[in-house]
């Protein structure tokens, strides 16, 4: 592994760094290349979408930003530190395609479970839930138990157990995947909502053309055999976005753009 | 009520068997009894008797089947002899103020609960951190487990003889001796379950605690143990019965202070049959509530953990 820790002058503006990221798994019959040469930075306050089809390696790249993964060549920082230093020092939170509440807690108990192990008081735990559930339109939920809440009600409260712990940097691995249109339409919105009012950095990946034009600053898309970006689209439409901004032809040309990105890199090919 | 029905059909059948097969098993002594007697039986000598089947013999004295369930020793005591005897050592010591009594059932089915109850405890408890370090361990998990496994193919009617007496032999109270035994027993589901158990969470969630940087302390009281409690209590029906046979088990070999085990074995030194079936009765009726309570205590605490929805 070649994650080396970039020297730092001043406050560093970029959050995450990957340069010639490289990662092969060895598998049993031949090894899978999973990342090829990858290269990206995601600045501060950025909103990054990336999308591909299965295998491209969009998820393996988030969990090397967490340091779920070691890479085999390259290198990679987050906030000016080596991955496993970022996450020791809970740079990020961390939302999966699952909810993973406990049962056996109840929502604001579940929201406590990073805060008690990070060893903040219960004073402060209290307010923190209190407070994050409000940023997620879960107030009056706190006493509830997962199973008493629907599947995109469960997920926002797993957003606000990554919310709660105030790190600068959002992980979320295709965290409405399992939930339908309707209920995705309205999470992308409180999503966007949620952005604006922290201002914290996103990286998000997806397998919904829509959803990532709608959400993100910078698109990026990836294909698969090896996974390498192939395109990284800068988003011209405004900030304020209005769920309607998906009717407009700015919007379908984002999108027709990402379109093309992913038939380059051979997504529709059989 | 159709489950209620289909077990009463069940236990009518069986005990409509028991009674049918009262017949062949006693009929050599009702043939015995019937000739000193003076009676008449086909054939009337002892020594042609003897190498005769038994169902052959029933056959051919179809008179002397009403005598076969009311015998003294029988080999096979009829039901209602077996239920008498249980009444008159439990409910009926209750009515004559003798509950506790050398000759009551429940004196030494509470002696026998003790030693189990005991052993139990200590083998939930052996068994729960054996579970914790084999699977925090990988040193312990490769050592340990053959040994563990080993320790329960060793039949334990022949070693508890032995822990037993040298344990009695220390002065070590009986009740402890015993709940040894019960603890052998009854350690091994516990650790098989638990350490299933504390495995169960899937990757994400172990993922997840790993994000938070949460120690394996945290991750063990946190995530693990809350989530391997439904194959506790799985475990623990299980070794609450083994414990209980342990108890009965060590009963045989250290029976002076009395117990289920200690009634079947002075039944069976005297010859009492009917007695060895209701301390029988007793232990299966024992076990059974034994199990029926930790059924409770898991569908109540698993329905407020939120696994049984």
């Amino acid at each position: 592994m070649n994650n080396e820790t970039i020297p730092q002058v001043g406050p560093p503006k970029a959050v995450v760094e990957a340069r010639g990221l490289d990662l092969t798994f060895q598998t049993k019959d031949s090894p899978i290349q999973a990342l090829k040469d990858v290269s990206l930075t995601i600045e501060q306050g950025d909103f990054v979408s990336f999308i591909g089809p299965s295998g491209c390696g969009k998820t393996t790249f988030l969990r090397c930003i967490a340091a779920l993964e070691q890479p085999t060549g390259g290198n990679l920082t987050v906030n000016g530190m080596t991955p496993d230093e970022a996450r020791r020092s809970r740079a990020y939170g961390y939302v999966f395609q699952a909810a993973g509440l406990y049962p056996w807690r109840t929502i604001a108990k579940n929201i406590k479970l990073p805060l008690e192990i990070m060893g903040y008081s219960r004073a402060d735990q209290e307010e923190r839930v209190k407070k994050v559930l409000q940023l997620v339109d879960l107030e009056g939920f706190g006493g509830k138990f997962p199973w008493q809440l629907s599947g995109g009600m469960q997920q926002r409260a797993s957003i606000a157990r990554a919310l709660a712990f105030d790190a600068d940097i959002l992980l979320m691995d295709e965290p409405f995947g399992a939930l339908d249109e309707i209920v995705r339409d309205h999470l992308n919105e409180q999503l966007l909502k949620l952005w604006e009012r922290t201002n914290k950095t996103i990286a998000f990946v997806t397998h919904s053309i829509p959803e990532a034009v709608y959400l993100s600053t910078r698109i990026v898309v990836m294909s698969p055999r090896p996974g390498r970006i192939t395109d990284v689209i800068e988003s011209p439409l405004p900030k304020e976005r209005p769920l309607d901004i998906r009717d407009t032809p700015e919007f379908l040309e984002v999108a027709h753009r990402v379109r093309e990105g992913l038939r380059a890199g051979h997504a529709y090919d059989d | 009520m159709k489950s209620v029905l289909a077990i009463l059909t069940v236990v009518v059948a069986l005990v409509g068997f028991w009674y049918a097969a009262c017949v062949p098993m006693n009929i050599h002594e009702a043939a015995m009894q019937a000739q000193r007697a003076g009676e008449e039986v086909t054939p009337a000598e002892a020594p042609e008797r003897r190498h005769m089947g038994r169902i052959s013999l029933a056959l051919k004295n179809t008179g002397l089947w009403s005598t076969v369930f009311s015998q003294e020793r029988p080999q096979l005591p009829a039901p209602h002899q077996v239920a008498q005897e249980f009444w008159k050592t439990t409910w009926g010591m209750i009515e004559r103020g003798r509950a506790f009594s050398k000759r009551s059932l429940i004196l030494h089915g509470w002696i026998t609960l003790s030693a189990t109850l005991l052993g139990f405890a200590f083998g939930t408890a052996l068994g729960i951190v054996l579970a914790v370090s084999i699977v925090h361990s990988r040193a312990m998990d490769m050592s340990v487990m053959p040994w563990i496994i080993a320790s329960q193919t060793v039949p334990i009617l022949a070693i508890a003889p032995m822990i037993v007496v040298v344990l009695a032999a220390l002065s070590v109270d009986d009740i402890v001796a015993k709940g040894v035994i019960s603890m052998y027993l009854s350690f091994f589901p516990v650790v098989v379950g638990m350490v299933k158990g504390l495995r169960s969470p899937d990757a994400m969630q172990m993922d997840q605690m790993k994000t938070w940087n949460a120690t394996r302390a945290e991750t063990l009281w946190k995530l693990r143990l809350p989530s391997s409690t439904p194959y506790l209590f799985a475990s623990l029906k299980v070794g609450v019965a083994a414990s209980l046979i342990g108890a009965v088990v060590a009963e045989l070999s250290l029976s002076s202070n009395g117990g289920l085990g200690a009634r079947l074995l002075a039944g069976s030194y005297y010859g009492q049959t009917v007695q060895i079936w209701s301390a029988l009765f007793a232990a299966a009726a024992l076990a059974a509530v034994l199990v029926w309570a930790i059924g409770v205590a898991q569908k109540v605490t698993l329905k407020r953990m939120g696994f049984a929805q």
